[in-house]
């Protein structure tokens, strides 16, 4: 309607009944914790605070600026939501938000939910706030700039984590869906940086009571910066990895019993397909990135004109 | 903007409007999950579970084709799962050529690929036919019935409350810079890209302290009002014997469906 969505949503039907379930245990489990914690921090006050904060990030999803081609950047706002309100708050901020995009607007199943929080809301959070509090005690540049790379960095671990979902389940094929997810979201992931960097640097200009010490934000536990600087870590490590060499990944999943788990029909995927033509090299693999960047990029300007064309 | 310029709730008075918002979250989880269980090219369980939705459309007094209508939206994310026409091996059945590149469809890949396709099409329509015949209130209520934890819920009622007055503030400010952004016919307003998303990102920044204020005058006032950390609702929700009946012969169905689906 109001706000364009981005492929990051999946739709019911695009993940096994393992997957789905996997995703489902790991977010319930996480929000257990963000649940108590909160419950045990925050005082009634914040319960309206994060209702509305909530509300925020799903409006400011609208806020966009025309890039080129008729093309927009907008933002997903894990990041930026971690960063003002502190992690926990963070999470169940933007649990909500995604739980409303698939309740009220079917953006995003119901079924895969638990992987769309987990992609969305938990992930980036957790990298946005874990960069952040890694720099906590330096300048405003440094900080605004550590800013900016959790930022594009939450967008891509989304974007990764999304792509793995789908390949696992049998829906996509990893040497295409990752190099097109990742092409796509490198790029997505600038506007989110510059969104949420010129977004804080803002707040910090004019309030900086909410972002200083003894508010939310400085709260979070220094522990925080190691859970952010692993899945840093896991997502700079694994993105060229799956790109370049999607057999390797595809052999720890067959051998850890995913592949193939929760897949009714006898279904493989072929370890070394490659496009015939060029045969077996690396441009091979790119071209079939390229390829993917081209039907991901058609996905967000057949749904952009779709929502432009309802509002 | 009016309170409830999102709201996709259709105000009718029939059968499924009526019945305790838990019973229709539950049943359509279920028909949900049900789908995923069902196993690739299980026609006749897919035709049964479409024939339970025209059941449930009809019984929503909301006519035969309205969640028809809106289920278009899934579709564009279909092209993500298009490599599987390509890549499973099978029988190949046609080959597309793509300048000097043969792409071959294989009935194996066309099956699973048609598969996904109807499973996630089945799935948004009961989405969406819930929604429509359930007010969303109701629908965070019967979420605390069913477990999800007070914080959350609690969150997503401010959410769906103030999301429309939060909008509102967003077109204020998008006006403001269309306003601000005049320029010569060819000609384009402003700055390079990245003087634009500082325009944007400042935008949020303000959007951000409105917010933060504004939550601030929201919490004042539900203190006079008499709030103590608790949101009550008016509406008990009972289960009465017809939502018991409803929910065991539509768990009956899609367990018929799953029966179907594997003979």
């Amino acid at each position: 309607m109001y706000y364009s969505p981005t492929p990051l949503h999946i739709p019911d039907g695009f993940l096994s009944l393992i997957v789905s379930v996997i995703c489902w245990v790991i977010t319930v489990a996480i929000l257990g914790v963000a649940v108590s914690k909160t419950n045990k921090a925050l005082g009634e006050k914040q319960i309206p605070l994060m209702g509305v904060m909530a509300a925020f990030i799903f409006a400011a999803q609208m806020i966009n600026f025309p890039v080129a081609g008729g093309t927009s950047g907008h933002m997903l706002g894990g990041a930026l939501a971690a960063i003002v309100l502190g992690p926990w708050a963070g999470m169940l901020v933007m649990t909500a938000v995604v739980a409303v995009q698939a309740l009220l607007f079917q953006d995003g199943g119901l079924l895969v939910m638990g992987a769309n929080i987990l992609n969305m809301g938990l992930v980036t959070a957790a990298i946005g706030y874990g960069l952040y509090r890694s720099v906590s005690g330096s300048s405003k540049g440094v900080k605004l700039g550590v800013i900016g790379v959790a930022a594009w960095l939450s967008v891509m671990a989304g974007a990764l984590l999304t792509s793995l979902q789908l390949w696992l389940s049998g829906t996509s094929q990893l040497d295409i869906v990752i190099p097109a997810m990742l092409g796509v979201h490198a790029l997505i992931g600038l506007g989110e940086a510059l969104i949420t960097v010129f977004a804080v640097a803002f707040i910090m200009q004019t309030r900086p009571d909410l972002l200083g010490e003894g508010s939310e934000s400085a709260k979070g536990s220094r522990s925080w910066v190691f859970v952010g600087a692993i899945i840093s870590l896991l997502v700079v490590l694994l993105s060229p990895l799956a790109s370049a060499d999607p057999d390797g990944l595809e052999r720890v999943a067959t051998d850890m019993g995913f592949i193939n788990a929760g897949q009714s029909a006898p279904y493989e995927i072929i370890p070394d397909y490659t496009l015939p033509f060029l045969g077996e090299t690396a441009l091979s693999t790119i071209f079939a990135g390229v390829v993917g960047v081209v039907v991901v990029g058609i996905i967000i300007l057949l749904v952009g004109r779709g929502m432009k064309a309802h509002s | 903007m009016h309170f409830d310029a999102f709201d996709r709730y259709h105000d009718k008075e029939s059968f499924l409007h009526r019945l305790d918002p838990r019973v229709k979250v539950v049943v359509t989880i279920v028909f949900i999950l049900s789908n995923a269980l069902l196993p690739d090219g299980a026609w006749l369980a897919f035709l049964t579970a479409w024939l339970f939705l025209l059941l449930a459309n009809h019984l929503s007094k909301l006519g035969l084709g309205y969640s028809l209508k809106r289920s278009i939206i899934a579709l564009p994310f279909a092209l993500i799962a298009i490599t599987v026409l390509f890549s499973i091996p099978g029988n190949p059945l046609t080959t597309l050529r793509f300048i000097t590149w043969d792409f071959t469809i294989t009935d194996a890949g066309l099956l699973r690929f048609v598969s996904i396709l109807i499973r996630s099409w089945l799935s948004v329509q009961m989405a969406i036919l819930l929604v429509a015949v359930t007010r969303f209130p109701d629908i965070i209520h019967a979420l605390e019935h069913l477990r999800v934890p007070a914080v959350l819920t609690t969150i997503i009622a401010f959410l769906y409350r103030y999301l429309f007055v939060l909008t509102d503030e967003v077109f204020r400010l998008l006006r403001a810079r269309e306003s601000r952004s005049a320029a010569a016919i060819g000609t384009r307003s402003g700055g390079g890209v990245f003087w634009r998303a500082k325009v944007a990102g400042n935008m949020a920044g303000q959007l951000f302290l409105r917010s933060y204020e504004r939550s601030d005058r929201i919490y004042n006032a539900m203190i006079a009002r008499g709030y103590a950390g608790h949101l009550y609702t008016l509406n008990p929700h009972e289960m009465k014997s017809r939502d018991y009946y409803v929910t065991a012969f539509a768990v009956l169905i899609i367990f018929l469906m799953q029966v179907i689906g594997r003979f």
